[in-house]
């Protein structure tokens, strides 16, 4: 069963790499990957109180999905959404786990409000001011495919445009011990159902039993097999190099996700 | 939308282990919360816990998701032959042919919460024996199932806070209809834990008495746990007209407030009528709301002015938390099952614990027992960071 859409603006931050144009220079092997701790912008679009508020999983989700319906030219109040990451916010859950561990048990509102596995979403849509549906998923390791999965089962069965984000982020110390994701990374990407001015090309997707491809770049390949979003890198470095081709994604531990790219 | 067949359904929560007592349950208008005494939680409030949960024990060589959440999944799925259901499924379709969707809201996130309380004096570490991934991660509830029940098929957590396990319908009938799957593990599994029992009462959104939605004087939520599933199928070509469909989804989001609804409930309209477009059906086709009807005052107002925008002042409806609780990530799924247990009982179940409804909702809120026919029933669910999803269940004849 195969599964299609048109992949039309894409956005990108992770540790070094800046941008989805940066990131293309990159992975296509025009410009070497210097590794350096990901910077994350202040949301502009929030209100000064809302942005306030908001930590480094709404600043890494926004920011990727800012850019790839900025470059789609897609207006975010008509576009529904899927959110796909392995955790949410960790350092919020930190702080309440502390605060629990204590006597005095005090959990800030604020704090617990923002804890939810929804929180990027939610100020996505405060943001944008959009009330279309948003699909907010969690696979563990395999969260990238899980939340690909569910966007092109939109737009093949719903045959609508879907924004798809997928992102990570550390946890502070003492969970990162249990949970070494060393940085944060982000992926979003904007999936039509039709080839359309903006698409950069046409995605197939099966599932199968093959072994998933790593990346060239040892350094690349860390990054893969370290943050659950950059699974998506051997798929993002055909949209780079712009010609037809084939990867597999690592997903389950009983299956991977093969992608067929036909440049547009 | 084509509609979906519920194969088979259970519900576990503080009113019932499985569908035959939690229907004796809102028969009798019983409900399950009781006055907190959960772990060392020191809050003046009711919760629906669920009897035996940590008495129940995971299958020897799935100890690593050993976590409060995972043995109310265990206990849950082995309710109603619910398990043997999913097996005889598996057989039909093939391993690799049945999905996983399943909402939690905190999963198993209390096993950090003890972690953090036994961490090393010195290095602060946690202990050796905690296990992040098979208990604390969202997905780790999906993932013990797909263990557990040997399914191959895709697999995902939503995790939209309350509206999660309402959500999960969509996401399968997705991959129903795209042909990457045959049927589909759906359901919700949130159980008791600090966060969320010292969280909403930090907001002051927990009630210090059993939960009263709708009444003039509610003040809050009762905090519940529960394990609710359903096994959805395409429909069948020879269907028994008892048997309940699946109807229509509808979702949205606010875009207004992370953890206030939007005032005059204009999200939770679009998802409603969302759902009524999905199911080509109207207004007046609905016989019954199990509404989200948490008990505090802004969400019931909220949503009664949604409801009375669209349906009226006249259909009935109520919420069945006073009984049940607030089951949170598992609300969803519950109140689906509990949807099913109205058609097929034509009971439209009152509302436990509301002694005089607030006289400023205007919709048709029901306090005591009505026996009808009830066709059509629309569910819904909301959540934190101002998520929607409204589920329409039907007889199929």
């Amino acid at each position: 069963m195969r599964l299609s859409a048109y992949i039309g603006g894409i956005g990108v931050l992770g540790p070094g790499l800046h941008s989805w144009p940066h990131a293309a220079a990159v992975l296509s092997g025009l410009e070497p990957y210097l590794a350096a701790p990901t910077v994350l912008p202040t949301p502009a679009m929030l209100p000064p109180a809302e942005r306030r508020r908001t930590g480094r999983v709404v600043k890494l989700a926004l920011a990727v999905a800012v850019e790839a319906t900025a470059s789609a030219g897609a207006d975010p109040t008509l576009l529904p959404s899927v959110f796909s990451s392995s955790g949410s916010d960790g350092h919020i859950c930190h702080e309440i786990c502390q605060a629990l561990a204590l006597a005095t048990r005090e959990v800030s509102p604020t704090r617990f409000s923002n804890s939810v596995h929804n929180v990027a979403a939610g100020y996505w849509s405060i943001a944008t001011g959009s009330m279309t549906e948003s699909n907010v998923l969690c696979a563990f390791d395999a969260s990238f495919i899980a939340g690909l999965l569910d966007a092109l089962t939109q737009v093949a069965v719903d045959r609508q445009s879907v924004l798809l984000v997928a992102y990570d982020t550390e946890y502070p110390a003492p969970l990162h011990a249990k949970r070494p994701i060393p940085d944060a990374l982000g992926v979003a990407m904007v999936l039509t159902p039709g080839r359309d001015a903006t698409s950069k090309a046409r995605i197939d997707l099966t599932l199968t039993d093959e072994t998933c491809d790593s990346m060239s770049d040892l350094q690349l390949e860390a990054l893969r097999r370290a943050i659950p979003a950059a699974r998506s890198l051997p798929l993002l470095r055909l949209l780079a190099i712009g010609a037809a081709g084939r990867a597999v994604l690592d997903y389950l531990d009983v299956s991977r996700a093969a992608v067929q790219i036909e440049p547009c | 939308m084509k509609p979906l067949l519920l194969a088979e359904y259970t519900a576990t929560s503080c009113i019932g282990r499985g569908v035959t007592p939690t229907l004796s349950a809102l028969m009798e208008q019983r409900s399950g919360l009781a006055r907190c005494e959960f772990e060392t939680v020191k809050i003046d409030t009711h919760i629906g816990e669920v009897p035996g949960v940590d008495a129940q024990r995971l299958p020897k060589d799935l100890q690593i998701f050993n976590c409060r959440n995972n043995r109310l999944a265990e206990l849950g799925v082995q309710q109603d032959g619910f398990f043997d259901a999913v097996q005889a499924a598996a057989a039909r379709w093939g391993r690799r042919r049945v999905g996983v969707f399943i909402g939690t809201s905190t999963a198993g996130i209390m096993q950090t919460e003890l972690a953090y309380r036994a961490r090393d004096a010195v290095s602060g570490a946690l202990p050796p024996s905690f296990e992040y991934g098979p208990t604390h991660n969202s997905f780790s509830v999906a993932d013990y199932l797909r263990h557990r029940c040997r399914l191959e098929g895709p697999a995902v957590v939503a995790s939209s806070a309350c509206a999660s396990s309402a959500k999960v319908f969509g996401s399968a009938r997705r991959m129903i209809e795209a042909g990457l799957i045959d049927a589909a593990l759906v359901g919700g599994t949130d159980s008791l834990c600090l966060t969320t029992l010292y969280g909403f009462h930090s907001l002051q959104l927990s009630s210090p008495a059993p939960c009263r939605p709708f009444d003039a004087a509610r003040d809050g939520i009762s905090i519940g746990e529960a394990a609710a599933f359903v096994l959805l199928e395409r429909v069948p070509e020879n269907l028994d007209a008892d048997a309940v469909l699946l109807y229509g989804v509808g979702e949205s989001s606010d875009a207004y407030h992370m953890s206030a609804p939007h005032p005059e409930g204009l999200g939770a309209k679009r998802a409603m009528q969302a759902a009524l477009t999905a199911a080509s059906l109207e207004p007046g086709d609905i016989d019954y709301i199990n509404l989200h009807g948490t008990g505090t005052p802004s969400n019931d107002r909220s949503e009664s002015q949604a409801v009375t925008s669209i349906f009226g002042p006249t259909t009935p409806c109520s919420s069945t938390k006073g009984a049940t609780g607030h089951t949170l990530g598992a609300s969803g799924a519950l109140e689906a099952v509990i949807s099913v247990l109205a058609i097929q009982n034509g009971l439209m179940p009152g509302g436990v614990h509301t002694t005089r409804v607030d006289p400023n909702l205007t919709a048709h809120y029901i306090k005591e027992n009505r026996r009808a026919r009830v066709l059509r029933v629309l569910s819904n669910s909301f959540g934190f960071g101002g998520t929607n999803c409204s589920l329409i269940f039907g007889r199929a004849g």
